[in-house]
């Protein structure tokens, strides 16, 4: 099922538009990633589908219902997670307090989510008291990753999530994303290492100068010679 | 010519004398907010700057207080426009690569200290006595035709000042300025000594203001730490260039020139009602003044001239 | 020595209280609006003068107009928002920063039509203090000053790490687009900030009134010191201001101590420029304050 659907965006920060008609969808239990080059659009695309963004012409549909002219605030209520490429946790608050903000328009009690994000994330458990700031590349990402989870978004929006991380680190956050999407939460994944995100997708979008070039399932993606020529190295 | 006659005569001069002395003030605002984008709000201390070096440097001896030089008055304002510009100089290399907030409490704190100057040293500044026997150089020819020559030469200084601020706005250096305000990081990244062009741009908008504070304290002949009350100035002058329109020179000069009429043209109505309906109406006027500015800021952010978009 | 304690030490902790108390606003609303509110040495004033009236009208207490006072000029500061700074949000902070001053100079002319210009006190005559130890003489509304502003930065300690109001404040201020990709509804922050810097600058002032006397300069001439303190804290960390707040008022207290000899180190006349040496001392030794500020912006 098709949780989300955009179609046709354009629009950009000021008077020169940096999407210039993009195409995203999410279907509810699948990871959906979209790569392409720096300056692609690709955060703008989220951030469009975020409501951060004018758009000058285009639809965005979250289960069945338009969310033009919605907030931010109320797209988030309505069930949509995000974490950003940058800035994605509050580094002064612990990583209690983290995820805390992450439930922050939850009205039942914090604590069991907050048990199952340790569960999701045990590393995070031991440093729970610890400011997120003081914790290392990979742990800031969990964080980044559990307090958007926290609201138990139907739809969550990732923005490079494994962005400086060591290969061994990018391999675990991905086998998290892949545990989240099996619990039916509908995952869309910017990633800058194109090839392995690809080969974990159910669904690739490929992104430049702000329209979709190819789109298709991750294993078409990975395996069609324009792609691998143009956007995965050969 | 019947006294009435000479009274609005003598009114006019006064208020298009202080009025351009004022414009003056705005040009360096101007300079250093308009075009630098480097936030004053010590506007009077480098006024109270240069009005007291050139009242000291300009007055024949009196016991008991430094002075006694009694040189001539263009002597005297250049003078003080080096000296504020010092000042200003030195406040800009402690403060200027601070972000914009930083600098402006800085400036509070230098208008402060200048203040406390004032009052406490009277062997420099005469103290609450403060210094008299200011003398205008056409001062011999008598009302109005002397008001008339001390006018002439503050439009005269206007015109300098202005065509100054004007040339340095055309230039590479000007345009550099510009380019900095708007984005800085563009402009470093083109190699440009960010800092270097900010402390320029502040130091001379200082010398101007002092430069301004000298022409008053020959305008009024006499300088007291209250002839100017510093808040008031300082947030007139600013009023003034965001009205007129900032970045642009003549917006400065005609925001200067409409603010002070509306502001001394309330002193005129206020003069005639009893005194205790005065000092209401004094307060009243500021209240009004300073909803002005919100009313600017809010509905016409480029003021009355907005800056026109160059290249 | 007990010269030292009761004419430069006691004087200070008084003083410093009053910077603290400011400097908590400032900081509050730089961390979350992120822009310098010169208007708050007049929001000082107002609260000064409101509890002047009620103390004048009922006959009451300094210390227990204290609560009108607060919410009087909390109601002001929400008003002054809505009207002068909500409708710039989206224009570079700095013009906020004007308005601010606007707003400053309007607060003040507005104060001086209501209550006059001449130099007001809230109680007439002398005030005993207690005397312990035999010397050490404290003022019972020192002793006032000094607990209520203990009640207060912990009132503010526990809102800020205890309960979901502050948790959002402090996320707001860490990271304000993320505090918006939680829900955090950023108005309702905004209008808690003012709330708790309305209260606690209308607070700094009566403590002022009480410590003094009232005039409408009072709260415009406390700016800087109060600048200061919030940045000597690391502007926008609402611990360092408070930390800030003392280190400026006996500095400013101690600094004309006879250190050496018989006169004073430094002449009274010159006290507030203390505040503004340490000021520029700091940002040069350390630009991001005393404790370890905020980077960046
Ligand atoms: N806040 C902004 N204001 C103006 N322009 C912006 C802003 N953010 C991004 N851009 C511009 O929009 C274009 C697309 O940026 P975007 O961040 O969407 O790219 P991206 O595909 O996410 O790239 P990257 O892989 O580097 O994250 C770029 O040219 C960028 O300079
Ligand atoms: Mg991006």
């Amino acid at each position: 099922m098709r949780i989300l659907e955009a179609q046709g965006l354009i629009g950009g920060y000021g008077a020169m538009d940096i999407l210039k008609g993009v195409d995203l969808f999410a279907e509810a239990g699948r990871l959906g990633v979209v790569v392409g080059p720096n300056g692609a659009g690709k955060s703008t695309a989220l951030k469009a589908v975020l409501g951060m963004l004018e758009l000058r012409a285009g639809s965005i549909t979250f289960e069945g219902e338009s969310l033009g002219g919605l907030s931010t605030s109320a797209r988030i209520a309505r069930g949509i997670g995000a974490v950003p490429q940058n800035d994605n946790i509050f580094q002064g608050m612990t990583v209690l307090e983290n995820l805390e903000m992450g439930g922050y328009l939850v009205e039942s009690p914090l604590a069991p989510r907050i048990e199952r994000m340790f569960a999701i994330f045990p590393p995070l458990a031991e440093k729970r008291r610890q400011p997120a700031g003081e914790l290392s590349g990979g742990q800031r990402q969990m964080v980044a990753m559990a307090r958007a989870l926290m609201a138990e978004p139907r739809l969550l929006l990732l923005d490079e999530p494994t962005a400086g991380l060591s290969p061994a680190f990018r391999a675990d956050i991905f086998a998290r994303i892949r545990t989240i999407t099996e619990e039916g939460v509908a995952v869309l994944m910017v990633e800058q290492n194109a090839r392995e995100a690809l080969a974990i997708a159910d669904t690739g979008f490929v992104l430049a100068a702000g329209a979709n070039r190819f789109t298709g399932s991750g294993a078409e993606l990975v395996a069609d010679p324009d792609v691998r020529a143009a956007f995965l190295g050969g | 010519m019947t006294g009435e006659m000479q009274g609005y005569l003598l009114y006019a001069l006064s208020l298009l004398s202080l009025g351009g002395i004022y414009a003056i003030l705005a040009l360096g605002l101007n300079l250093q907010w308009g075009m630098a984008g480097l936030f004053n709000a010590g506007i009077a201390g480098f006024f109270a700057s240069g009005a007291y070096t050139a009242a000291i440097l300009g007055t024949p001896p009196v016991a008991g207080r430094l002075g006694g030089f009694d040189l001539p008055m263009p002597v005297t304002v250049a003078a003080a426009a080096l000296f504020s510009a010092a000042i200003g100089w030195a406040v800009g290399r402690l403060c200027i690569r601070l972000r914009t907030d930083y600098l402006a409490i800085a400036t509070i704190g230098i208008a402060e200290i200048l203040r406390l100057i004032v009052r406490n040293e009277g062997w420099l500044t005469g103290g609450s006595l403060g210094i008299s026997g200011i003398v205008r150089p056409f001062d011999g020819l008598g009302p109005p035709r002397a008001d008339i020559g001390y006018l002439a030469v503050v439009l005269g200084c206007l015109v300098l000042v202005y065509i100054f601020v004007e040339r340095a706005g055309r230039s590479p250096w000007g345009r550099t300025m510009r380019a900095i305000r708007d984005d800085e990081r563009a402009a470093a990244a083109l190699g440009k000594d960010v800092d270097a062009f900010r402390l320029q741009a502040f130091a001379l908008g200082s010398g101007i203001m002092g430069g301004a504070g000298a022409l008053t304290a020959y305008y009024f002949r006499f300088l007291s730490p209250d002839a100017t009350e510093p808040l008031l100035t300082t947030f007139l002058v600013w009023v003034m260039l965001i009205a007129g329109g900032s970045g642009n020179n003549r917006g400065a000069i005609l925001g200067a020139f409409l603010v002070w009429t509306l502001w001394s043209s309330t002193e005129l109505v206020t003069g005639r009602l009893p005194a205790d309906w005065a000092a209401n109406l004094a307060y009243l006027r500021v209240l009004l003044i300073g909803l002005l500015l919100q009313v600017v800021l809010q509905r016409f952010a480029g003021g009355i001239l907005p800056e026109r978009a160059r290249r | 020595m007990l010269a030292f304690v009761n004419f430069y030490l006691i004087p200070g902790v008084i003083v410093g209280s009053i910077y603290a108390l400011g400097a908590v606003g400032v900081s509050l609303i730089f961390a979350i609006l992120r822009f310098a509110h010169f208007a708050h040495g007049d929001l000082m004033t107002l609260g000064a003068y409101l509890a002047l009236s009620l103390v004048a009208a009922a006959g009451l207490a300094p210390f227990l107009a204290l609560p009108f006072a607060m919410a009087g000029a909390i109601v002001v500061a929400l008003v002054v928002h809505r009207l002068f700074y909500a409708p710039l949000a989206n224009r570079p902070t700095i013009v906020l920063l004007i308005a601010s001053f606007g707003v400053a100079l309007m607060l003040r002319s507005a104060i001086q039509l209501l209550w006059g210009v001449q130099v007001e006190t809230y109680v007439q005559g002398i005030q005993r203090p207690l005397v312990f130890f035999d010397d050490l003489r404290i003022a019972e509304r020192h002793i006032y000053i000094v607990l209520a502003t203990v009640v207060a930065i912990v009132a503010l300690h526990v809102f800020l790490t205890a309960t979901r109001a502050g948790k959002a404040m402090r996320a707001v201020a860490d990271q304000p687009e993320l505090a918006e990709l939680s829900g955090i509804d950023r108005k309702a922050v905004v209008r808690q900030v003012w709330v708790i810097g309305g209260g606690l600058a209308a607070m700094a002032g009566v403590f002022l009134g009480i410590d003094g006397e009232l005039d409408p300069n009072m709260g415009w001439d406390l700016l800087l010191p109060v600048f200061a303190a919030a940045l000597l804290g690391g502007i926008g960390r609402p611990y360092g201001a408070i930390a800030g707040g003392y280190v400026i008022g006996l500095a400013q207290e101690l600094a004309t101590y006879p250190w050496i000899g018989a006169e004073p180190l430094l002449s009274p006349g010159y006290k507030s420029a203390v505040a503004f040496a340490l000021m520029v001392g700091l940002l040069l030794w350390r630009p991001q304050g005393l404790l370890r500020g905020r980077e960046g912006t």
